[in-house]
Order: C-alpha cells, then structure tokens, then sequence
C-alpha cells in the first residue's frame, strides 16, 4: 500500500498534487451487478445488498412471529452488555477523544482530504446543518429538556458521580443543594453530548473520507480496514463489515422512526387533543417517509442540504426563542457554568473504573456510547460524503469542537430553563410532574415550553422540529445505506434509494404494528459493543494513513 | 450555423455512446465546428476513477482520441457534482452555458414508462437548455 501509483492500464500518469493513492486491482464497481428489472435500471453490489436485505426482513419476520422471545432476549442482552462493559465503553470513548485532539496538535493536522489541492465542496453553513441534521438533531429535540430534569431531580438512585439531590423525600427543595445539583445536571448531560459523541463520529468520518478521497477507494466502511486487512477488504471479510453497517444503520432508523412516531404522537395528542394511536403513528411514519422519499430523490443539493438548512434554522429560532423568553442574562450565565462545570467535571465523569454510580455509569453513559457508536456507520460515513477539501486540523475542529459547544449551549438553554422551573414552581411545575413525578418522557419538551409564553406556537414548531428532524435523518441515512449496498457507487440508479428508503418506513410500520420496536432497537444498540472494536482499530487506520500521507 | 457542439459522455459506458459521438463528428466537419466532450464526476472514488483530476485526464485523453479517429477539434470539459444521481441534468444544463455551446448532441435510451416519473436526461436538456439540443436514440 501506500505507493505513488504509476502509469495505470490506460498509460495515464497519476494525479499531481494530491498524495498516495493506495494501488489495488480492485476496481470500484467490479463486483456490482448491473441489470433491469422491468423499467428500473439496478446497479448492485454483489452479494452485500442483497445479503443485507435478507437478513433485515429475516429479523422482522423473527421480531413479528417471537415478540416475546425477542423483547427478552434483546431486553436482556442490551442492559446485560452496557453494564457488563461499561469500563470498556467509557476506555474506548476516552480514547476517540484524545486521539482527536492529539491530530489537531500533530503535523498530521494539515494533511487535506481529497488532496493538497482539494475545494471544500460545501460552506460552513450547509456543511454545519447537515452534519447536525444527521447525527444528533432529533437526539437534542427528545434529550434537552429530559435529560438534564431527569439528573437535577431524579429519584431513582442515579444521580451522576453520586451528586447531591435537591429534594427532600416529600418533595420539599433542600435550598443548599440546588446549585450543586444543578451544575452536576447541566454537566453531565453535557457529557453525553460533547466531546465524546462527536469524537465517535469524527473517527469514523475522518477514516471513510481519508482512505475514500486521498486513497482512491470506494466509499465505504470496508475501505477504512485496508491497511489492516489488505486485500482481504474485497472478499467477505468487507462484505461482513458492509453488511452489518448496513443492518445496523437501516435498523437503527427504523426503530428510532418507530419510536419517534410515537413520541411525535403524544406531543400532537398533548398539544392539539390528536388521538394516540397505532393508525395516528402508521399515517406519520409513511409522511417522514414521503418527505425523505422527496428529499432523497432531489438528491444531496437539491434536498438534504435544503432540508438541513431549513431545519437548523426553524431550531436556531426556537432556541433564541427559549433563550429570551426564559431570561437570556441567566442563560448565558448558566451556559458559562455549564461551560466551567463540563471542564470540572469531565475527568471524573468519563473515569471508567472505581466509582459508584452504577445507575449513571451503566445505565446512561454506557447506553448513549453504544448507542452514538451503533449509529456512526451511518453519520461517520455521511460526514465524509460532504467533507472533502477540508485539511484534518480544520475536519477535527469543525466536527468536534464546534459542535460540542453548540449542544452545551443547548442544554444550557432547554436543561437550564427546565430545571429554573422546576425550582421556581415547585408545587405545579409541568417539567417535574412529566420527568420524576411521572416519568413520561416524550412530554418533557412540550411541558418546558408550557411553562414559556407562547406555548401553542412554540410546540407546533417543536413538533415540526421533531419529525423534520427524523426526515433529515431517514434521507441521509439512505443515501448511506444505497452507497453501501452499491459497492461505494455514489451514482447508482435512483430507484435504488427509493427502495432504501421505503424499506426503511416499512419495516418501521410493520414492527409498530406487530410489536417488536423496543427489542430490536435494544438489538441495533449491542452492535454498539463490536462496532467500538471496530472504531479502535479504525484509529489505528487513520494513524497508518496520515503517515503515509505526510510521507507522499 | 454552430460552432460549439456540446457532447455528454458517460466515462464508465462509452462504448455505448458510439451513434452520438458518429453524429456529433460529422455535424462538426459539416459546420466546421469544435466539440467539447462533457462528462460529469462525483468527488468520491468511482467505477472509472479515483479522483477528479484522474478523471480529467482519462476525459481529455478520450477528447484527444475522437478529434484523431474523426479528424475534427475536440476540448474536454468535466463537470462536477455532489449526487450524480439526482443532479446529472442540472449539472450538464450548467456545462451548456459554461461551454458556450449552440448545440448539444446526446444520446437518450429509448423511451420507456418511467419515462413518466423520472425523465429522461435527454428530454431533460432538450427541454430546458438554451441552445438547440439533437438527441439521438441509442
């Protein structure tokens, strides 16, 4: 590997400027099987797009004939590994992080993806929305409100680091703890949703997009394992590692449109008195798919980036609105708490051994690690599709930096307002009857904004906000996924993404109405534990690569 | 009457392509024309290569070949896009005015029934570009 390539079979020299193409006989496309059936044109990767297909309707036909047997093989699998690895998990997302960071202080920094002389192909803006739009938008929607209310009150024993609670047994408010309570809250949450995921996210993306644009292999996640496995990437060794991103992405998706059906349900019930029901989510689930069907079909341009822009900024508006409304002076000062508590806090909360809260550790760190490493076949592989031009140095700052300050500042304002009311309105707080009096989690936003003017129109564009969100995801993630399936063929047919993405509302809609959204959700989330092998080993790729890479 | 002709090739099919580059060329000597060979890439590695620039250069070399086999003067010109699937027309639409071509000679499938979902590219030019556009069935 890692050699000029010279003259190929054309007599054609190779290109000026742009470093270390990897020389391999494979040619992209070789295996593909390219056909009509009827009038729609196919150009497939053999065997992997079949393969994947097959295995995901085996799995709904198993989830739909046993959904007892599956809800608890995968109830028990999913908690039994988070809290069995939790050590492992923790370990492995302090390593993405400080691998990150070490790249932007290294030489390595200034290598460019796609060559020394590489454009960026988007502007920050629309590069910005879409990697938000992907990756993480619906997460801070259903997250923001509940998950810092959740650690401020929670009374269930998992309190992060063993913190200080706020209430007295009977719900009276314990004045000296408040503050301390609600720093731990606010950081972490911000632990979960910083440094860490987005370092999960940038290892994938920075492996896809340095062996895809400075190498010359296919975009795929097989081609990250070249320089570990070699040549053995074109044979089943990469149609395995293909196959379950594959499975993984497109269940992860379902499930999460599954679940966010209802979610987005019980806002529509809770705000406009919609019923809550299987017909209610069914009609949902197939108007994401629509507009991601839309969206996919007008392509990357003319759809997704136009989606992500709009949805960014219909969510920039809602979190200005929140922020002045609920005072912007105390925000502010609670984002720069936030901001100092995150530093404070971020060693001893992300240390993986000898600590006691098990209930934080293993029920929600562990779970959100496997769950940000579950996904990042799908966001990483994304996140390269538009990030060529852009040297690592500036990737890393962008992919990880930024963003970790903007869902700080999110939960900042979503958490810090939530919790202000709980304290604020003790007896009648909506925030607290819907997250620790009643855990009903999927309300905690729209009871946040209850508590704010404006309330009706705030949550309409709240729930826009959640199912536009899921559509930004389900047109991404079967961009990925048809990418994939065709070999790391960008240009394949379009009936091909249509079926991606159909599929991907129909096995949602089959497993809402059979049942079987929990377990194989809880399934997706264990690929989190292999995938973390995965993205160890990916590091060790990129490390090899960027040495090359500076060598050329 | 023209005196840019405009012809898109598809890189990974030009063998395909041999009715509309026959055409293009004899329009060419008739009018005395050049023709400017069009092809559009996306950024990531591809079937027929793994960089633009390498694209570029199997696009020029394939312009060289047609101006030496039909004795007629032939340009490149690659045309990027981000999603080739959804975006080939515009991108070409763009490459006519880039060009400055009066004329587009392309080749177009024969018609079939989803013609009706998914236009053709052919119909699609021929529709929207400003210069007369010739399409000629494969």
């Amino acid at each position: 590997m890692a050699e000029e390539s010279e003259n190929n079979d054309m007599g054609i020299p190779a290109p000026e400027g742009t470093a270390d193409i990897i020389d391999t006989d494979y040619e992209i496309g070789q295996d593909n099987i390219e056909t009509k059936v009827g009038p729609f044109g196919l150009d497939i990767h053999n065997p992997v797009f079949l393969v994947s297909g097959l295995t995901v309707v085996v799995f709904v036909i198993y989830a739909l004939l046993a959904p007892t047997q599956a809800a608890d093989f995968f109830g028990w699998l999913r908690p039994a590994l988070t809290s069995t690895f939790d050590w492992f998990f923790l370990t492995a997302a302090n390593i993405f992080v400080i691998f990150c960071l070490v790249l932007i202080v290294t030489p390595y920094g200034k290598v460019r993806l796609g060559g020394a002389d590489a454009k960026p192909d988007y502007g920050y803006l629309g590069w910005f929305a879409m990697l938000f739009a992907a990756g993480m938008g619906i997460g801070l929607m259903f997250f923001g409100v509940l998950e810092p209310a959740y650690y401020f009150g929670t009374p269930w024993g998992d309190e992060p680091l063993g913190t200080v609670r706020p209430f007295t047994e009977d719900g009276q408010l314990i004045e000296a703890n408040v503050a301390e309570a609600k720093r731990m809250a606010l950081a972490a949450t911000s632990y979960h949703w910083a440094l860490h995921p987005w370092a999960i996210y940038a290892v994938v993306a920075l492996g896809l997009a340095l062996f895809s644009y400075n190498k010359g292999l296919p975009l795929s996640i097989r081609s990250a394992f070249y320089p570990i496995l070699g040549e053995r990437v074109w044979g089943w060794w990469g149609h395995t590692i293909d196959i379950v991103a594959v499975f993984a992405t497109l269940f992860g998706l379902a499930t999460s449109l599954g679940l966010g059906a209802q979610q987005a349900n019980a806002g529509l019930e809770f705000v406009y008195g919609i019923p809550n029901n299987v017909t209610a989510q069914v009609i949902l689930i197939v108007l994401i798919t629509a507009f991601a069907l839309v969206s996919v079909v007008r392509g990357l341009d003319g759809g997704v980036k136009v989606l992500s822009e709009f949805n960014m900024l219909l969510a920039i508006l809602l979190l200005l609105f929140v922020l002045f409304t609920a005072g912007a002076v105390g925000i502010f000062t609670d984002f720069g708490k936030t901001l100092v508590a995150y530093v404070q806090e971020v060693v001893p909360l992300s240390n993986p051994i000898g600590r006691e809260d098990d209930g934080y550790r293993q029920g929600w760190t562990a779970f959100y690690w496997a769950w940000w490493i579950s996904w990042s076949p799908f966001v990483g592989m994304f996140i390269a599709r538009v990030s060529r031009g852009r040297t690592v140095r500036e990737f890393i700052t962008c992919v990880l930096i930024i963003p970790s300050v903007v869902c700080i500042f999110w939960m900042a304002v979503f958490g810090g307002t939530a919790i202000n009311d709980m304290i604020a309105n003790l007896g009648d707080s909506a925030v607290k009857a819907n997250v620790i009096d009643s855990y009903v989690p999927e309300l905690s936003l729209f009871a946040m904004l209850e508590s704010l003017p404006l309330a009706s129109i705030t949550s309409t564009v709240g729930i826009v906000l959640v199912i536009v969100f899921f559509v930004t995801s389900s047109d991404s993630g079967s961009l990925v996924i048809d990418t994939i399936t065709a070999g790391g063929k960008i240009d394949a047919p379009v009936p091909q993404r249509v079926f991606w993405c159909t599929f991907e509302g129909m096995v949602a809609i089959a497993l809402l109405i059979g049942g079987g959204l929990s377990s194989l959700q809880a399934m997706v989330i264990s690929t989190g534990l292999p995938f973390t092998v995965v993205l160890l080993l990916i590091c060790v790729a990129i490390w090899k690569g960027l040495a090359a890479e500076r060598r050329a | 009457m023209f005196k840019t002709i405009m012809t898109p090739v598809d890189m990974a099919h030009p063998k395909d392509l041999s009715k509309s580059l026959q055409c293009s060329a004899d329009l060419a000597k008739h009018y005395g024309a050049k023709i400017v060979f069009v092809a559009v890439t996306s950024t990531t590695p591809g079937s027929v290569a793994h960089t633009p620039e390498e694209f570029k250069t199997k696009l020029e070399a394939f312009a060289q070949e047609q101006a030496e086999a039909h004795g007629v003067d032939a340009t490149a010109h690659m045309a990027i896009s981000h999603d080739p699937t959804s975006d080939v027309d515009d991108v070409l639409l763009k490459a006519v005015t880039d060009t400055g071509a009066d004329l587009v000679v392309m080749q177009s499938h024969m018609p079939n029934i989803m013609d009706y979902v998914w236009p053709s590219n052919g119909g699609k030019i021929a529709e929207h570009a400003k210069s007369s556009v010739m399409v000629v069935r494969g």
